[in-house]
């Protein structure tokens, strides 16, 4: 094995939601905690199912479960802290999963462009393909209220 | 040589908060930016009905010399059960008076967190942001972010002329600034 195999390494975290795995490159990883309180508030923002305090912190909870498995899951087991950019700036979002984690090294297939955004890259672990995913695209922001107001506009424009 | 002294921690600076209740919710709004609270019993002489089609969450205004007050129904706002409310907080520069259930408690907070980017619809003009008191998150409501400029300018289109109103309210319970 040579030195440039071990450099293409990366570390992951595999998470569990139903019946399928997904992971997470680590350094995107802020802790991972026990199910907490999610309090809940009006607001119009899908997907997001409240916020949890967390040392001080008030953390948004993202059910990424339908967007990835088609359907919302009742269970978890765990939070998955991850770190979300928006610009130059980074917040902390809360991913709900139902089943342990796991830390792995492997090396990451880039996504290709007829993946969906929310797709990093592939990577295979124990004879399954697994996908990464990216963190700013399968949870909400600012780039998504525009990008509906935009597709909402575009709509309301044809005759 | 001299070593600098370690700086002393600032005392937090704190806002006073009225915690108040909306369809079983807690929500807040800064006491600075409540004008008068009114019983809504109170005003029902003083009132007119207004309708604008599409902005079911106004249905009265209030006059005031010659100030508008659109009675916001807080629960429609925020697309919660219709409740019918018991109290109306007036809110201090702006044309909104609010109709809330009730009130929780006066209180101070400590921290205003941003609201987090995720959240990134109409909420973003609902709420100045998040505060933790008592182990629970509390979101601080925006006094501004009831109407739009659009939507008080329907409202104004819509309301009756000067002269059939004429009316004026009552006083109600006036807080300090």
């Amino acid at each position: 094995m040579t030195v440039a195999t071990e450099l293409e390494l990366q570390s992951f975290v595999l998470l569990r939601l139903g019946e399928r795995r997904f992971a997470v490159a680590a350094n995107q990883i802020a802790e991972l905690v026990a199910p907490s309180r999610v309090f809940q508030f009006p607001h119009r923002t899908e997907r997001i199912e409240g916020v949890i305090l967390r040392r001080g912190r008030i953390v948004p909870v993202c059910d990424v479960a339908k967007t990835l498995v088609g359907k919302t899951l009742i269970a978890r087991r765990l939070y998955l802290v991850a770190v979300r950019h928006y610009g130059a700036q980074t917040e902390w979002v809360a991913l709900p999963v139902t089943g342990e984690c796991e830390l792995i090294n492997s090396e990451m297939t880039a996504a290709g462009e007829s993946d969906a955004p929310h797709v990093a890259g592939w990577l295979s672990h124990d004879g399954d393909v697994i996908e990464v995913l990216n963190i700013d695209a399968i949870t909400p922001g600012p780039g998504e209220a525009a990008a509906e107001t935009h597709a909402h506009a575009v709509l309301e424009a044809r005759p | 040589m001299r070593v600098a002294a370690p700086a002393r921690p600032s005392p937090a600076r704190t806002e006073q908060i009225i915690v108040f209740r909306l369809c079983g919710q807690l929500f807040a709004v800064s006491s600075a930016s409540v004008q008068e609270v009114r019983g809504k019993d109170s005003l029902a002489g003083a009132s007119l009905e207004i309708n604008v089609p599409g902005l079911r969450k106004v249905r009265q205004v209030l006059r005031r010399g010659d100030r508008s007050l659109f009675i916001v129904n807080a629960s429609l706002h925020f697309d919660l059960p219709l409740s019918q409310g018991t109290l109306i907080f007036v809110l201090r520069k702006t044309r909104t008076a609010l109709l809330v259930d009730g009130i929780e408690k006066m209180t101070a907070m400590t921290r205003l967190q941003a609201l987090p980017q995720s959240f990134c619809h109409e909420e973003r003009q609902w709420y100045r942001g998040l505060t933790a008191i008592d182990q629970s998150v509390i979101p601080v409501v925006n006094p501004e972010g009831f109407l739009s400029p659009e939507e008080l300018a329907s409202l104004d289109a819509a309301m009756p002329p000067l002269d059939i109103l004429g009316i004026e309210g009552t006083e109600g319970t006036e807080l300090a600034s």
